[in-house]
């Protein structure tokens, strides 16, 4: 066996440890409230959140005055960014706003599928790596590209499970698997994981976390489905963890055969 | 002075600081990150960074996102 049970088990991140495997977006909750709850029944140490113009005629403060930064690393994200130039632009702008140097680098020119692009991604990478950020890249499921980004310094690489927001679970599933079997540096699964047993299978594959945001955000009970996740993130970390049996084509008894009836 | 902040066209009264349009659009500081003609303005450098006639100004702040 590679791995062994261990209770304590971070997720390690260029060099900084993490309690929770478990990564939650911010987006979509109906209120404050809620978020703050959902972010604590998750039991989540790494927030992501995105940035935008300050509406004029009402500018309150947003509902991220509501995390706790002492708590929780924010990660802000490039969303929006149809290029590797308006990533960086607004990678540079999060840093500016306060934000530690860390930067969810996404690239999605087609506003239908969201579906990151791999070479503006990659360039935005070389940028901002050279300027000092911890970049996580969000890409398509591709082991080639996941290796790329690896070289050029990002600190994880994150591919997609299904697209944004369609709570469609692993359809990426076996060159996830590939990625997971090459990569030096942390795997998170990100995007279209919409339901707890979606993150414990991303998570029994050997990934080491994942990112959640609609799924619990637009769930009836948000705070229920934070604890779920957290639940099904756990299981498979630990079932991964644990050793999981192959899949075989024929019956393996699990009672012994012999000693009585025959 | 004519000023576009956030894509909308301003009329202000000049001379005018980074930090004193903050203020009357009642923005805290702390909160957001300003570029002046694409060029990002530290918060450290808003009290003395001037705003000029024509200039373009976005404010940005962390809202919720995945």
């Amino acid at each position: 066996m590679k791995t062994k049970i261990k209770a304590d088990d971070p997720l390690i991140i260029a060099g900084r440890s993490f309690g929770s495997r478990l990564l939650l977006g911010t987006g979509k909750f109906s209120s404050a409230r809620v978020m703050k709850s959902a972010l604590k029944a998750s039991g989540t140490e790494i927030v992501t959140v995105a940035l935008r113009r300050v509406e004029l005629d009402n500018a309150r403060d947003s509902i991220l005055s509501a995390v706790d930064v002492g708590r929780y690393l924010l990660l802000p994200n490039t969303s929006g960014a149809r290029n590797a130039e308006e990533a960086v632009r607004l990678a540079r702008l999060a840093r500016a706003a306060g934000c530690e140097p860390w930067i969810k680098l996404e690239v999605t020119p087609d506003p239908h599928y969201l579906l990151p692009d791999p070479i503006e991604t990659l360039k935005a990478a070389e940028i901002l790596v050279r300027e000092g950020f911890t970049v996580l890249p969000y890409i398509n499921a591709d082991p080639v590209l996941a290796k790329r980004l690896e070289e050029v310094g990002t600190a994880t690489v994150m591919p997609l499970g299904s697209p944004i927001g369609s709570n469609r679970g692993l359809k990426t599933r076996e060159l996830i698997e590939i990625i997971i079997e090459k990569a030096r540096v942390p795997v998170v699964v990100d995007a279209g994981l919409g339901a707890p047993s979606h993150a414990a299978e991303a998570m029994e594959m050997g990934a080491d976390a994942v990112l959640v945001n609609t799924a619990v955000a637009v769930a009836g009970d948000p705070v229920a489905m934070a604890r779920a996740f957290k639940k099904g993130v756990e299981a498979g970390r630990e079932a991964f963890l644990a050793g999981l049996g192959s899949p075989r084509k024929t019956a393996e008894a699990s009672s012994p055969l012999t000693g009585f009836l025959r | 002075m004519e000023i576009q902040v956030n894509g909308e066209k301003r009329h202000w009264d000049g001379p005018v600081t980074v930090l004193d349009l903050l203020e009357a659009l009642g923005i805290r500081p702390a909160a957001v990150a300003v570029e002046r003609n694409l060029r990002i303005v530290l918060r450290d450098e808003m009290a003395r960074e001037m705003i000029h006639d024509g200039d373009t100004i976005e404010i940005i702040r962390m809202v919720g996102g995945g």
